[in-house]
């Protein structure tokens, strides 16, 4: 057994577990350490694949900002009869059912999706940022995929600079109005 | 990494995916959905970047597809929990089942 299958190994054992502990745990506070342990084992993975960069933002984002924010609203809302809320076994049943299912069905597509096993190395950061830029086309050697074999198919040269501004106006725009919701108020009731 | 192949990446990514459904159908609490929401988005991430080092093709689309999924999880967490402080501080409870008053 070589070192990257060993360390995938260990990884994804640690992010499954965490995950099932997210659905199993009851305390909603412990629910949410479980999902730091679930969001830094995805990270992790990211780093295995060779991604170092949304390897970071996921470090950087996901666990420092959106995890913050999930612990400090689980710290507004944590009263003795909230952190704690019991589902009935019905909901269990079904729940359990339609993700068993779920898993089962994306199981069987994934081993049937006839991959060649082309392992190449993942572009660096700068070229992630030329292309975030608008300065290069995305991936100029990658072919189209699902055209039978021997016919080209033009593909058009692609670069990432208008999603990316408005993924960051998007952003401005969702935080200005969820300060805006979240601001202080005088409670109506209770 | 060539001899471990997409497929278990494919499967612990559906893992993930399948964890997150059942956390957001089966949890009362509000925060408790909203975690089950974002192990779905980290489990698409994870699809993205395994195909990202798998097929040429995709080999910077999927890293730039799942920077824009983290962002947008990011915005998406704000402002959901905006609405449950909203709501907690109307109602007293973070119970989705007692959000019932839009039905007719």
């Amino acid at each position: 057994m070589s070192l990257p299958v060993l360390l995938f190994a260990v990884v994804a054992t640690i992010t499954a577990c965490s995950a099932l502990g997210v659905v199993l745990a009851r305390n909603v506070v412990r629910m949410a350490v479980w999902l730091l342990f679930t969001l830094v084992g995805v990270s992790l993975l990211y780093f295995l694949l060779g991604a170092e960069f949304v390897g970071a933002t996921q470090l950087i984002v996901y666990v420092g900002g959106t995890l913050i924010l999930i612990v400090f609203g689980v710290m507004l809302t944590a009263q003795a009869p909230l952190r704690e809320m019991r589902t009935r076994p019905a909901e269990w049943l079904v729940g359990g059912l339609v993700g068993a299912l779920l898993f089962g069905l994306l199981v069987a597509v994934s081993y049937q999706i006839a991959f060649p096993p082309s392992d190449h190395a993942l572009a660096g950061v700068a070229p992630l940022g030329l292309t975030f830029l608008g300065v290069t086309d995305a991936s100029p050697t990658g072919d189209v995929t699902g055209v039978p074999t021997g016919v080209t198919v033009p593909r058009t040269p692609v670069a990432y600079l208008l999603p990316f501004e408005i993924v960051s106006v998007h952003l401005l725009v969702v935080l200005v109005g969820a300060a805006y919701l979240a601001r202080a108020k005088r409670r109506v009731r209770s | 990494m060539s001899e471990l192949g997409i497929q278990p990446f494919l499967v612990l990514s559906a893992f993930l995916f399948a964890c997150g459904v059942v956390c957001v159908a089966s949890k009362r609490n509000a925060i408790g959905v909203l975690m089950g929401v974002e192990l779905i988005l980290n489990a698409a991430n994870v699809n993205l970047v395994a195909f990202a080092r798998f097929n040429p093709a995709f080999r910077l689309d999927g890293q730039v597809f799942a920077l824009l999924v983290i962002v947008l999880a990011a915005a998406e967490a704000a402002v959901a929990l905006a609405i449950i402080l909203n709501f907690y501080n109307n109602h007293g409870t973070v119970d989705v089942d007692s959000a019932d008053e839009l039905q007719g």
